[in-house]
């Protein structure tokens, strides 16, 4: 019958044919609450798991000192460690015991005020004081090699006032940390979650949901319908892309509301590229998805592919200049890299247009292309 | 019994290196991980790049920015003549950190007077502005002692003579690479068994199987072992990978390793088959696995120090076997770690795993009747 054809332009069907699409993947989402727990559950966990988790302030590191000989000298460095909320020290007699210690793992390190210690500080020469730190987590040992090396000076300073002659040091570094004059290290790994999470959420979403229609055959069927294949690319992409954003505003809320991170740039800065990596994330899933056709190898792709890589090569944690040549390579397609350095510098700098606009292209390079390599697998398997 | 579980345990085997998909899933991936996070993740920074704001024309700041420039670690790649261009610099992250000398620097210095160098980081990763002060700090206190030993200047009445064990040269790959091989075994070997009744379950041939003179004690054994089999031979693979190839050192002894490994292996099964019981489709089976292998990475202390964590995080890691596993790993390798220093960190893994197979039995049998 000709009275069930729709009117109007082809412009305008395809409009109704996307918004019957979307009708439906909204009703799947409805029905099927997994996907409205990726998108706002997981988010949510997740950034209170690592937000608390993830940190690289260390405080109170158990400390042995061993003082051989105690003197009014040792009692005031050792008042030092006593002092500083970086220590939690523990007075020993002896080395041995404090390597056994150290061998326990129950100090992180040994401070050894030697039994001629008094006798050496009165000497000509300076007196040593020995220190040894469990190196096996190295980042770990320089942070306690620069604890123990600040509560030495201190006390260098304070010894030579009692002596009536201010220390002379010639040169003294003056340091001014820009953007996190604190440092906290939650100001910068908080941002960076948002970027791994979000990377993780959004290949979860599409990666399983388009594989689970491969495997049922449903894609076959949607595809034998006038629908056109962009227009299915496109009716999965916006109901996945609403929930998305979604978990994306909880987790910046989050960010700044429960963890306490200074927002410096500005909202739509921060919204249109969310949206772009979002979308990118989403291409990403669509990709796995189309790629591995089923439910088990795709959700394996989307496991291996998105959260180790996300996690260890974007920059987040580990310094990508650091890393070997061949291995800066292999970051510059990881899509969170791009979204963790715009969100590092959104949330502490503010709006820095040459590290936003730069990573905002790369992402929408890796956008257009995840999308048109989907849209070519597709027709493939229309054939 | 046993013959019915080893018949059970081959058709798993196969089912799973068939299928040319998880064949590759199962041995690119780890190899590929191993390689890039193996060189990717470390905390050294190799190439720190600086600015220099010098204002001052005399020796002393030519010979303080020459002990700079002559560190492999920094990397100066501009020369500034103006406050103003300071912030573009840092600001889009072009360079770390600017050095920044004032006009009376050496003259203050030839008086005695006290001098000062100011540093201005780059704060957005505050670990990486910690190191580079830290980097600053040693080059100029070396500077500060070669000047007071040329002026005949009283030296310091202490001096810290600072050593690392385990780790003299503070080599990040050391720590990194043996967490790997807990890392990725535990991927490997939670996905093969978290998935692999779901998959059946949605196929249908679980239902079959469960028509079969098999007992489900035996369908969870028969489940159980492939993941642990493969898990070892993964394992093996990497540890040889990180000692060969990353030459980290091996300095304990191949058993306390490997009784941790086995113990290690149960837990991460258990935990898969608990998974793999609660979960009806691929689809939650996946999200479980996701659920549980997450937090476990993150709250293992792979990166981050769990002593740095608030007390109620860390106990929820006294859950997480990764997290004991992770120590023995590092320091059978290189503490040389005995028997007896390890032993508090065998049997929580033991009780994480018995718990979590009880448990997958259970459910299971709840399941199927």
């Amino acid at each position: 019958m000709k009275g069930s054809k729709p009117t109007g332009g082809p412009a305008r069907r395809s409009l109704m044919r996307l918004s019957g699409l979307m009708k439906k993947e909204a009703h799947q989402i409805v029905r099927d609450p997994s996907s409205i727990a990726i998108a706002f559950v997981l988010p949510v966990i997740l950034l209170i798991l690592f937000g608390y988790g993830v940190s690289l302030d260390a405080e109170h590191v158990p400390i042995a000192i061993v003082v051989e000989h105690a003197g009014t000298e040792t009692a005031g460095f050792v008042a030092g460690f006593q002092g500083s909320r970086y220590f939690s020290p523990r007075i020993m007699n002896t080395i041995q015991m404090a390597e056994k210690a150290l061998m326990r793992r129950e100090v992180d390190g040994i401070v050894w005020l030697r039994g001629n210690f008094a006798r050496e500080m009165l000497g000509p020469g300076p007196a040593s004081i020995g220190v040894i730190v469990n190196g096996m987590d190295a980042n770990q040992a320089r942070i306690i090699e620069g604890y123990v090396t600040g509560v030495w000076s201190t006390w260098q300073e304070r010894l030579a006032l009692e002596r009536g002659s201010p220390l002379e040091i010639p040169v003294a570094v003056e340091q001014r940390i820009w953007f996190n004059a604190e440092m906290r290290s939650r100001n910068f790994l908080v941002p960076g979650l948002i970027a791994i999470i979000m990377t993780l959420t959004g290949a979860l979403l599409t990666a399983m949901v388009v594989a689970r229609e491969w495997e049922r055959g449903t894609m076959e069927a949607l595809m034998v319908t006038p629908v056109r294949v962009q227009e299915i690319l496109l009716g999965k992409i916006v109901p996945y892309f609403i929930l998305g954003m979604g978990g994306m505003a909880l987790s910046v809320a989050m960010a700044v509301w429960v963890f306490h991170v200074p927002f410096r740039g500005s909202y739509p800065v921060l919204f249109a590229t969310a949206a772009l990596f979002l979308l990118t994330a989403l291409a990403m899933g669509l990709l796995i998805s189309v790629v591995a056709k089923n439910q088990f190898v795709a959700g394996q792709i989307a496991i291996i592919a998105t959260f180790l890589p996300a996690f260890i090569l974007s920059g987040f944690l580990f310094d990508i200049g650091s890393m070997p040549k061949a291995v800066q390579f292999v970051t510059y397609i990881i899509a969170a890299r791009y979204f963790v350095s715009i969100l590092q510098t959104l949330f502490l700098a503010g709006d820095v247009w040459s590290v936003v606009a730069w990573n905002s292209m790369a992402l929408g390079v890796m956008c257009v292309l995840f999308l048109l390599l989907v849209r070519r697998r597709m027709k493939k398997r229309l054939e | 019994m046993l013959r019915r579980i080893i018949a059970l345990m081959i058709k798993e085997i196969i089912a799973i290196v068939a299928d040319p998909k998880s064949r590759i899933v199962l041995i690119g991936p780890p190899i590929i991980q191993l390689l890039v996070f193996g060189y990717a993740a470390t905390f050294d920074l190799e190439h720190v790049t600086y600015a220099v704001y010098n204002e001052d024309r005399g020796r002393a700041s030519r010979d303080l920015l020459a002990r700079l420039e002559a560190s492999p670690n920094f990397h100066r790649i501009a020369c500034v003549q103006s406050d103003r261009e300071v912030r573009p610099l840092i600001d889009g992250r072009k360079v770390m950190a600017v050095v920044h000398i004032g006009p009376l620097f050496t003259e203050n210095l030839l008086r005695g007077r006290p001098a000062s160098l100011q540093v201005v980081v780059d704060g957005r990763n505050s670990n990486t502005a910690m190191i580079v002060l830290n980097y600053v700090r040693s080059i100029v206190t070396g500077f500060n002692r070669a000047w007071s030993e040329a002026r005949g200047d009283a030296p310091a009445p202490a001096d810290l003579r600072i050593r690392f064990w385990f780790n003299p040269n503070l080599d990040s790959r050391w720590f990194i690479v043996p967490g790997l091989v807990a890392l990725l075994t535990l991927v490997v070997s939670l996905l093969l068994t978290a998935l692999s009744v779901a998959r059946e379950r949605e196929a249908g041939t679980f239902d079959q199987m469960l028509a079969t003179p098999l007992r489900p004690v035996e369908i969870l054994i028969g489940k159980a072992l492939p993941g642990f089999v493969i898990g070892m031979a993964e394992a093996t693979f990497i540890l040889l990978m990180a000692i060969f190839w990353f030459h980290v050192p091996f300095r304990g002894a191949i058993l306390p390793l490997y009784l941790g490994l086995f113990m290690f292996l149960l837990s991460a099964v258990g935990a898969g088959l608990m998974i793999s019981s609660l979960s009806v489709t691929q689809q939650q089976a996946l999200l479980g696995t996701f659920l549980f292998l997450v937090p476990a990475i993150i709250l293992s202390g792979f990166s981050t120090p769990i002593a740095n964590m608030p007390p109620a995080v860390q106990y929820l890691t006294y859950l997480n076997p990764l997290r004991y596993f992770l120590i023995i790993v590092r320091s059978v390798f290189l503490e040389a770690a005995s028997f007896d220093l390890l032993l508090n960190l065998y049997w929580p893994m033991a009780v994480i795993g018995v718990a979590a197979l009880m448990t997958a039995g259970w459910l299971f049998r709840r399941r199927l009747y």
